[in-house]
């Protein structure tokens, strides 16, 4: 069974039917009890950093989300990936997981670039992707966001937008976590979805 | 690179895709799940449905249809019309959607701009606007924008909205061009340029596009981000992998 995170951060059913699609059985739900007898957890996310940590200290799933991301399975998607790491610069600073190392940053201004970074870009994996990789070498996935996670020593993908080179995967132990949206990015994103069902 | 979106318009009436030029003369194209799942598999970025009749008739929008497409495709889809408020905007997100286009609502209501990015955030929140080329002095730009399927003039100044609502909240910008709507002549750069470069948010360019070639030249002669495309696919004449090799052929970064 996959739980998977309801701290009303956003839509969840995306994330779910592309489950469904993949014969995985998975569970909606902010039962801290649920979450902790699972056997996968994804953590999604879109929206503001702040009231994300807000919303996850008032159902109690902080220390939850800190015990199980290291113990299990475990998937951060886009915001549920940066709030991940110590801090985000979002909403004048937030203090946010620590669970992976660095600060989340806005997007500087660049000519041309729109932000949120909104579309398909490419994903390239980095060397260190270790034996339970599975990262395409490249491919094209869906992102929205205006904040970005650096690229740190767990970073296995990265991404390039407003002149800025950043971790759109990373991998520590057993917790991943994608800034772009898997259950989003088509047959590129069912295969990392399948992927990390399989590791 | 970030690419450039090609964005299959579906435009639904009593649960079926139909086409016609300027709203008239619809013509029934097939079933809206099954024409998802194509151009989804053809290499569809993303998809927008219309329902094009919800609004006229006052009936809300086919939610039932909206999840049906959101269990089918891994695709990011947009829903407009037949939104009414807050309550409807939540259903379709609810449901799957990934955005929802707001038009003739937010002329009347602009608010609901600001009270959907708040609800679901700004990337939620798409405002479509149907510009027309206008000699009214109270439209500086030279495009006014109009209404309820192109029958109601505004007198308000298509950039000037485009900037307004984006100060509000709108996370994208349609810009479906009343003049080239339906001509397969190509899109109408001026006034997607001119809205392209006035707001600092993704702009849709819509209306016009007849030939693979429309789609390199409008990203290259306007800035836009993504572009609509209706008929020529429709009609089975051209594929989104000819288009999407058009992009290519002409240095426009595009998902292949």
């Amino acid at each position: 069974m996959i739980a998977i995170i309801d701290y009303k951060a956003g839509n969840l059913t995306s994330v779910k039917y592309a489950f469904d699609a993949l014969g995985a059985e998975s569970r909606i739900t902010s039962d801290p009890a649920e979450i902790e007898t699972s056997d996968r957890v994804v953590f999604p996310g879109v929206g503001a950093a702040k009231s994300a940590m807000e919303n996850l200290a008032a159902l109690e799933l902080v220390d939850v989300v800190r015990r199980v991301a290291p113990a299990k399975p475990f998937l951060g998607i886009c915001l549920g990936m940066q709030i991940l790491f110590e801090r985000t610069e979002e909403d004048g600073g937030v203090d946010c997981l620590g669970l992976l190392p660095g600060v989340v940053r806005r997007f500087p201004p660049a000519p041309g670039c729109k932000i949120p970074h909104m579309g398909w870009n490419s994903v390239k994996r980095v060397a260190k992707d270790g034996e339970c990789g599975f990262m395409p070498a490249a491919d094209y996935f869906y992102f929205v966001h205006s904040y970005y996670a650096p690229v740190c020593e767990f970073t296995v993908g990265v991404t390039e937008f407003a002149g800025v080179e950043f971790s759109s995967a990373v991998r520590r132990g057993s917790t991943t976590a994608a800034q772009f949206h898997p259950e989003k990015s088509g047959a590129a994103g069912l295969a990392f979805l399948k992927g990390w069902l399989s590791c | 690179m970030l690419t450039r979106r090609i964005i299959p318009c579906l435009d639904v009436r009593k649960g079926r895709v139909t086409k016609g030029v300027k709203f008239q003369n619809n013509v029934d194209l097939g079933d809206p799940v099954e024409m998802a799942l194509a151009y989804s598999d053809g290499g569809a970025d993303e998809l927008v449905f219309y329902d094009i009749t919800a609004s006229a008739e006052r009936r809300p929008i086919d939610i039932g249809m909206v999840e049906a497409v959101a269990r089918s495709i891994r695709i990011p889809f947009a829903v407009g019309g037949g939104i009414s408020c807050v309550a409807d905007m939540e259903r379709v997100i609810l449901a799957g959607a990934e955005k929802v286009s707001v038009n003739s609502l937010a002329v009347r209501n602009p608010s609901i701009i600001s009270d959907g990015a708040k609800a679901f955030g700004r990337q939620c929140i798409v405002l479509g606007m149907d510009p027309v080329k206008s000699q009214n002095p109270s439209c500086p730009s030279g495009y006014e924008v109009t209404t309820r399927g192109f029958r109601d003039f505004t007198g308000m100044d298509a950039v000037e909205w485009a900037r307004r609502a984006t100060d509000m909240g709108a996370g994208e910008i349609v810009v479906n061009s009343v003049d080239a709507d339906g001509t397969r002549a190509g899109f109408q750069l001026e006034v997607t340029r001119l809205i392209a470069e006035a707001v600092g948010v993704p702009v849709v360019a819509s209306g016009g596009a007849g030939r693979p070639e429309h789609f390199p030249e409008v990203f290259r002669e306007t800035g836009c981000d993504a572009a609509i495309v209706a008929g020529m696919i429709h009609s089975g004449e051209y594929t989104i992998a000819q288009i999407k090799a058009a992009m290519a052929a002409a240095g426009v970064p595009a998902r292949t």
